[in-house]
């Protein structure tokens, strides 16, 4: 009987089987969900099919959404990823991230990662790091089990809801989940995958969900381009053997208390933060003309 | 805990897990309630639902949930222009539903044979459900699993033929339910299966003494996080 229900757990059990995380946790999905591991692995297979989808069909979208918020910010990076400070890989990934959100935001296909509204970070973040690493479809598949068992301790112990824990719980569960794969995808071990998730979480903590008109737009779609690179960071920091001194399973509780003592007003309501500027109530207002 | 693809998953139309996705997941079971082809859908939105839908997709994903299209089906989008194209059709009008979950809606569904249907249920976050209400009474369903739905007269020894049944056809219950108006007035018991409800199954239950009315409803399959 394979059981964890924290990050601690998670590293024992990957270190005493000496397997990476990704096996606990399909050992994990296969006990509880009565699945195989291939049929997992099929599954999971179609969901990166799904997120390179959007991510491609991103990178080319001028469409604006609904809302007309949105729409063409990714073309505008990608056409600008030869230029700039931070280099393409950086600039391909944000854009990435920002193009699968504004598929989101069109009424697209997306894989949501933990969540709708996160939808872009770990599959641009996960694309880049794996094109620089060379890593093949199976090893991107398997290293999503362990980002999928980030999230699923995330879950338990906190929340990835921004309704409950604002915006950290859900883009800052998805950098989490996106430098824990990313690690995993270099070669770091067990340990390095906690601290990547660590370092990613620790400062996205408190992070308002104050979606302007209660969309999934405003700051929404550029964010994920934020944190998308905000994850690669994390997992360079874990991977270069930066620790975080506040271990993953206190960074998830101090996020769960974190969550629960912010306002009602900044956690996806649309009463308070950038909802509530000056122009995002007149955005909202022409939105839905009232 | 909940598993790996309730993380990574669903595959779903944006932009909302609770606005679009679980809003195809409604309109989706109130079809699968009518159980034939809609003409006429009357559509009331209570809160949250009511301000947003138009930002959120929302009225496409119902509709296009009716016509039979699941949350990660691209015909979403187009649900509006498909159903004018099928003859269907539809109204959506705000209202106000005193403690109703922020994101409800009415459902009123009228079949090409004349049969009307009424469902309400609320999108309760990452695409996940609740049916609350069909017709007179009062539910409660996720459409994760099959579900028999059974009104019948609150005597001793209707559950347990019921469950008879279900035994006879090697159907598994995950989940039961039995309530009642009054002691000894109607009562109704809501099954829900891992395996799939057959007619023959229905007919069955409905012929128990002091049964008033079975029905089945077939599983949507699960919904996840937004």
């Amino acid at each position: 009987m394979i059981n964890f229900n924290s990050i601690e757990e998670l590293v024992h059990l990957a270190k005493e089987e000496h397997c990476p995380i990704s096996q606990i946790v399909m050992a994990w999905e296969a006990e509880n969900n009565l699945t195989s591991q291939e049929s997992q692995i099929e599954a999971m297979r179609k969901n990166w099919q799904v997120m390179v989808d959007s991510l491609q069909r991103g990178c080319q979208n001028q469409e604006k959404s609904l809302s007309g918020l949105t729409g063409g910010d990714a073309v505008k990076l990608c056409s600008y990823s030869q230029q700039g400070y931070t280099g393409e890989a950086v600039l391909r990934a944000a854009a990435s991230a920002i193009g699968v959100s504004e598929v989101n935001a069109v009424m697209g296909r997306i894989v949501a990662c933990p969540t709708a509204g996160s939808c872009g970070i770990v599959p641009a973040a996960v694309y880049a790091g794996a094109k620089k690493n060379g890593n093949t479809e199976d090893e991107i598949v398997e290293a999503l089990f362990t980002a999928a068992g980030i999230g699923m301790v995330i879950e338990a112990n906190a929340s990835i809801a921004g309704a409950y824990g604002g915006c950290q719980a859900e883009c800052g569960t998805a950098a989490g989940m996106a430098a824990a794969a990313l690690v995993q995808l270099a070669g770091g071990n067990p340990e390095q995958v906690g601290h990547g998730m660590a370092l990613a979480i620790k400062n996205l903590l408190g992070l308002a969900c104050d979606p302007v008109a209660g969309l999934v737009e405003v700051p929404c779609v550029k964010r994920n381009g934020f944190i998308a690179v905000h994850a690669m960071l994390a997992a360079d920091m874990a991977l270069a053997g930066v620790e975080s001194v506040i271990p993953p399973d206190d960074v998830i509780d101090a996020m769960n208390r974190i969550g629960r003592s912010m306002p009602r007003a900044i956690k996806e309501t649309a009463e308070g933060g950038l909802a509530t500027t000056k122009t995002g109530l007149s955005l909202a207002k022409k939105i839905f003309g009232q | 805990m909940r598993g790996v693809f309730d993380i990574i998953g669903p595959v779903m139309i944006g932009p909302s897990s609770s606005h679009t996705a679980g809003a195809a997941r409604l309109g989706l079971m109130a079809g699968k309630i009518l159980g034939e082809n809609p003409v006429k859908a009357e559509i009331l939105l209570h809160g949250s639902f009511a301000q947003t839908y138009r930002g959120h997709g929302t009225d496409k994903a119902l509709l296009g949930g009716i016509l039979g299209f699941a949350p990660e089906d691209m015909r979403l989008r187009e649900a509006l222009d498909i159903a004018a194209q099928q003859g269907l059709v539809y109204s959506f009008a705000p209202v106000d539903i005193p403690e109703a979950h922020p994101n409800t809606a009415i459902i009123k569904l009228t079949g090409e044979s004349g049969r009307v249907i009424q469902v309400e249920g609320a999108s309760v976050g990452g695409g996940n459900i609740r049916i609350t209400r069909i017709g007179d009474f009062d539910v409660d369903l996720t459409g994760k699993y099959p579900a028999l739905i059974i009104v019948h007269k609150d005597r001793p020894g209707v559950v347990n033929r019921v469950t008879s049944i279900l035994a006879r056809y090697k159907i598994n219950i995950a989940y039961m339910r039995v309530s009642r108006k009054m002691r000894g007035q109607e009562a109704m018991m809501i099954l829900e299966t891992d395996d799939e409800l057959s007619t023959e199954v229905v007919e069955d239950c409905s012929e128990i003494p002091r049964l008033l009315k079975a029905f089945a409803i077939p599983a949507i399959g699960g919904g996840s996080t937004i």
